[in-house]
């Protein structure tokens, strides 16, 4: 990478990746309530990243915590599938839901605003996916943005 | 009304940045346009009442693959043609 972009690109990058990425994590958190998930908020934060990428042009080779993140991810959402398996009665059982521990609230009959701390274990398996599809979609990026780097452009 | 008039406006929009990617030949304006046509079709996703699909697309479409065209565009020429 060996571009900038001007001042006022990156200023305004610097004030828009915040919120950028706390919209995503609420996409994630709140998965199970309103509109969004795990695949939404992350491809939402893996977009900061991009926006970063083109506004700065020059990074960090990330590659191993990247992997390492997405790798993470997808072994802990397994682990929770196993989990249901062992614990109730099938494959991605939800086997704590209602039964009060981490999102584990129990749902009220009839019209609700929708309370964070229900759920059970889908809560968790987006906050799994977040992490996967935000590292990988960010990988991807980085990887692009290596490789046009290192391609030597004839005029 | 409104949703109606809102609709025609934004499929009249759709066609439009449509043709203007296959009409530059600025291929730095056509991935502009393509991410501009995939915000307004996340917009008639959500006029459609599927905000799920609409989130998706604006993230992917409209921001990470006009990132990694940009990135091949860079890798190659900016104007399109033939050697």
């Amino acid at each position: 990478m060996n571009w900038e972009m001007s001042k006022i690109v990156r200023t305004v990058t610097d004030i828009m990746v915040v919120p950028i990425i706390v919209y995503g994590i609420y996409l994630i958190v709140h998965g199970h309530l309103t509109p969004g998930g795990g695949f939404q908020g992350g491809a939402v934060i893996a977009s900061s990243t991009a926006l970063l990428i083109i506004a700065y042009g020059s990074f960090r080779d990330h590659k191993a915590d990247l992997s390492s993140i997405e790798s993470i991810g997808l072994t802990l959402f397994i682990i929770l599938a196993l989990l249901g398996l062992f614990l109730g009665a099938t494959m991605f059982h939800n086997y704590s839901a209602g039964t009060g521990g981490l999102f584990g609230g129990t749902v009220p009959q009839g019209i609700n605003p929708g309370y964070i701390n229900t759920g059970g274990t889908v809560p968790l398996m987006n906050i799994m996916v977040g992490l996967e599809v935000a590292a990988a979609l960010s990988l991807i990026l980085l990887m692009m943005g290596k490789a046009s780097d290192s391609v030597e452009v004839e005029a | 009304m409104i949703y109606f008039v809102l609709q025609i406006l934004v499929l009249v929009g759709l066609v439009m940045t449509s043709l203007a990617v296959i009409l530059f030949k600025d291929l730095i304006s056509a991935a502009i346009s393509l991410g501009a046509s995939s915000l307004i079709l996340s917009l008639q996703f959500y006029l459609l009442r599927a905000p799920d699909v609409a989130i998706a697309e604006a993230a992917v479409g409209a921001a990470l693959t006009t990132a990694i065209f940009i990135f091949a565009i860079k890798a190659s020429q900016r104007e399109e043609g033939y050697r």
